[in-house]
Formats: C-alpha cells, structure tokens, sequence
C-alpha cells in the first residue's frame, strides 16, 4: 500500500493518492494536500467545501458527487469548479481526506 | 383478518409487476392494490432508442398503463402532491388522501433539462435534441432525416440516467443510419461524457471504447457539461473546454419525481428514495419501498434492473406484512442487450459484485455476452413482447433469474 507524508505524518494512501482511512487525516495536512494539488491557498470557501466533505462522508460512507455539493454544500457548481478547477468531487475529496466519490454507475 | 392497503406510486415497469404480483398473492379481501400515476401512457423505454432511426413509431410502444394491470387493482389516474411518512398517507392533487399499510415508490425518474444552462434555449428541438422521451425522439428523427453532413456530438451531461449504454447504441446505430444513407463520410460523430472511459465498468468499457474507435465515433471524457450553447452550436464544460457541433443529442441530468422533494424524509438530495439495496425497504421508514428507477440503489437505472427487483420486493412486502424478518435479496443484477448496429448486439450481464464479463449467459451454451452477435440483436427485439405479454404481467421468464448466473461467464479476464 503506498503511502505519503503530509504535516510529518505519514498516512496510507491508494494509488491514485486518496487516503485509505479518513481518520488519519487532520485539518493541519490539508494545505499541504492542496499545494500538490495545485491550489496554492484554501479559502474560507475551499474549508466550506472541505468540512462538507468530511460531514457527508461521515454520515454516508461516501463523499458526494458534483452535482449533489452543488446542490447541498451552499456553493454552486460554477464556483464549486472555480475552487477546485480539476474536478471538485475528486479534489475536493482528495484534500479532505476521504476516499474517492463513488458516483454513479 | 383485517383487509391491508398497499399504495404504489407510479403505473410503469416496477409499479405495474409488483402490483400484479403481489394480486397474484394475495386475495383482494385481504390485500387491497392501488396503483397511483398522472396519466395513462405506459411507455415501452427501450423503444425509444429505434424512433430517432425510424426503426419504432411512437404508438407501436405505447401502450395504456391500466390495461396491463390485473383486475382487482385499483387505478387512480391523478398527480401526487406529496407523501408524509408520519401519518402513512400519500396526498394526491385532487385533495384526496390515501392511507396504506405498505408504500412502493416507482415513480422513475424524469428529465430535468432546465438544470443544464441554455439545454432548452436557443436551438431546443432545432439543433439540440434528446430521445429520452418520446416527443424528443420523434422530433430527432425529423433532424436526423434532414442532416446531411457535419458534426454529431451525443453528450451525457450526468449520471444516475435510464440506461446507461443507451447514449453508446445511439452511436453505433447513428453510424450504421448514415451508412444506409450513404453519408457516412460526411458526418463527423463524437461522443462526450462525465467519465473518464466509455462505461464504468472496466472490462466492458474497453469493449465498447474499442467499438466506438471501430466505427469512427472519437470519444471526450471527463467533460462537464456547464452549458449548451444552441445558437453558437458548442457544449460549453465547467473547466471552460468546448466542443462545437452542428447537431446535439444530450442525455439531460435525471431526478426522482417532483413529488418527492416535497415529500419530508422520503428522498434524497436529487429525488431518489434511499431503500436497503438488498431489500429495498426504506432507511426511514418500514412498511416504505421502493422499485427501479426510483430507488437510490448502486445499480444501473435499467428495466432488467426493476424486473429483477420485483421478485425480491413483493416477498419482502409479504414478510413485512406478516410480522417476518425480511429476507429476501437483491445482488444487483443488471442484464442489457447493447444494440451495436448492422443487425448485431452484444449483452452484458453483472451484479454487485461482478463487473460485466465475457462468456455466455445463462450458461456456458447460451447467448453470448460482450460479443457482438446477431442472435443478441434478434434477442433485444422479442424482449418487447416479453416485455408485455411475461414481464408486465409478472411471470417469470424462462431461464431468466432474478439472481445473476455465474456459470456461464469468464472470470479470469485482463484488463
């Protein structure tokens, strides 16, 4: 299982660099998360997202999908992309520290 | 014993064979049936892939939705204006309340093109179609008789949709329409969608990605739809990539029935009922359930799908009735025939847990599956009068498992 450094802990990641285990993750790793992402600061929106993240992953065992933040986090999916230019679910979940989104088959 | 009351909402594929299942089970003093729907139109879905190409009328699959119910149900042809789990009723728009002891929501899912940017602007039923319902496939069939030349683009803008293969057949029968009309060679195909692969499955995706490349059609993935500009004739994606086109055939984004946002606890954020995914009961409340497209379930919205469905749900609702504990199991069966033109198709066939694989359904000698044939194509086509005659009815169709048949398929596949 890969793993990667972020704060100065290590932590077990997949191969595509999602975190095996939600719990390992603290707020102090997420600039960092954020940066190799190529997103240089969180603001205030970027925690919103993040937080929600987290929140729904707790309560349903996965993160949400785009269109399902752009409907429930506050922040449209136009801003949603502006924050998170590559992908919002995945990088969004990515920081956040929980695994890939599963979407939808 | 006291007579019951099971309330299914919706008149299509689920509501209709869990109704006449569960007559079939019970006497009408004990268990009293009503099935709820606003209008009488029972559309056969998978038709509506053949009307663009003119290889299906609009009246051949339609057909009345209380014709195909049983006697001894009872229909009630009007909207419904909400549910409230509290009281167990369901409030209809006529002000009339119905009370059950047991809930199915089929109610499907509806197409909400308005949620798209511009999808229904400029350029609507002009240049940008869809023939996910009838009115659309019909009117694409008169865009598609008058296109002779250039830029096709068929755009998924976001799953959960129906049928989830039915954007891919639309190509390869598009391209196999444009042979026949000898145009072939002037009419660029792209196909666009939110994945990044043709289908999410693995082993089926490199498949039908294969048979894309074979029949010319160039694929874009990870595009988001943000905005379709009819009038510049361009998908606009939310990281600002565009593709142009001349004609747009878009799958729009789907949510449950509107009914059910207003319905507190009973949906999720896009209208989809949350139920067990192997017993399909409702996370909020017990004598809840729900059936086929309707249902937030991890499986392809597909009719084999609601047809599997129905034979675990009914004895499920038998087991709550009586006090039981439910049991009875749904693995996610999936079963489509992939329409791949020139008079072939291909099948596939999964679960849960196993992704769509080679080999031969039910059995080792049966049809094939991720193969093109002609025997799967003759098979797609009877399914209709199966689809009528077996499924609606409720009977189970030879050698055709509500459980998903190992046998025949070959597990040992690379990637």
């Amino acid at each position: 299982m890969p793993t990667a450094t972020y704060a100065g802990t290590e932590v077990t990641v997949n191969d595509e660099g999602f975190f095996e285990d939600p719990s390992q993750w603290t707020e102090a790793m997420a600039p960092e998360i954020a940066r190799s992402e190529g997103i240089d600061e969180l603001t205030e929106p970027h925690w919103q997202v993040i937080k929600f993240m987290r929140t729904e992953y707790t309560e349903k065992g996965t993160g949400p999908t785009v269109r399902v933040l752009g409907k429930t986090s506050g922040v449209s999916v136009k801003e949603l992309y502006q924050l998170f230019p590559k992908g919002p679910a995945k990088v969004a979940a990515k920081i956040a520290g929980i695994p890939k989104p599963r979407g939808c088959i | 014993m006291v007579t019951k009351r099971v309330v299914i909402l919706g008149g299509g594929t689920g509501g209709t064979l869990s109704a006449n299942r569960l007559r079939r089970l019970y006497p009408t003093d004990d268990v009293q049936i009503v099935v709820v729907d606003q209008n009488d139109d029972h559309v056969y879905q998978p038709g509506l892939l053949f009307v663009p190409f003119g290889l299906a009328d609009g009246d051949e699959i339609v057909r009345s939705r209380h014709h195909q119910l049983h006697s001894g149900i009872e229909y009630r042809q009007v909207p419904i204006d909400h549910v409230e789990l509290d009281t167990d009723s369901v409030h209809l728009e006529d002000g009339a309340v119905l009370d059950y002891d047991v809930l199915v929501v089929a109610t499907g899912s509806v197409l909400v093109e308005e949620e798209t940017d511009g999808l229904t602007g400029p350029g609507w039923l002009e240049k940008v179609f869809t023939f996910y319902d009838l009115a659309g496939a019909a009117a694409l069939r008169q865009a598609l008789e008058a296109f002779d030349g250039g830029r096709l683009v068929v755009n998924v803008v976001d799953l959960p949709i129906k049928c989830p293969v039915a954007p891919l057949e639309f190509c390869f029968l598009a391209d196999w329409y444009f042979h026949q009309r000898d145009i072939r060679d002037r009419v660029e195909m792209i196909y666009v969608t939110p994945l990044d692969s043709a289908f999410t499955k693995p082993v089926a995706s490199k498949t039908l990605a294969g048979l894309l490349e074979e029949k010319g059609v160039d694929l874009v993935t990870e595009f988001n739809t943000g905005q379709v500009d009819g009038s510049g004739g361009r998908l606009v994606s939310y990281d600002e990539r565009e593709v142009p086109f001349d004609l747009a055939v878009v799958v729009p984004l789907h949510g449950g029935a509107s009914y059910v946002a207003k319905s507190p606890g009973l949906g999720d954020e896009l209208g989809f009922v949350p139920v067990d995914a192997h017993t399909l009961q409702s996370a909020a409340k017990p004598n809840v359930f729900a059936i086929g497209d309707a249902a937030g379930v991890p499986t392809s919205k597909a009719g084999s799908v609601t047809h599997f469905e129905g034979e675990v749900l009914v004895e499920n609702i038998r087991r709550h009735l009586a006090g039981e504990p439910l049991d009875a199991n749904y693995d996610g069966h999936v079963n489509c025939f992939i329409e791949t033109g020139f008079g072939k198709a291909l099948l596939i066939d999964f679960n849960y847990d196993t992704e769509p694989l080679p080999g031969h359904y039910p059995t080792s000698v049966g049809l094939p599956l991720l193969k093109e044939s002609r025997l799967n194509h003759l098979g797609k086509l009877m399914f209709q009068s199966l689809y009528w005659h077996s499924l609606l009815p409720g009977r189970d169709l030879p050698g055709v498992s509500s459980a998903m048949p190992a046998s025949g398929k070959n597990t040992k596949v690379a990637l």
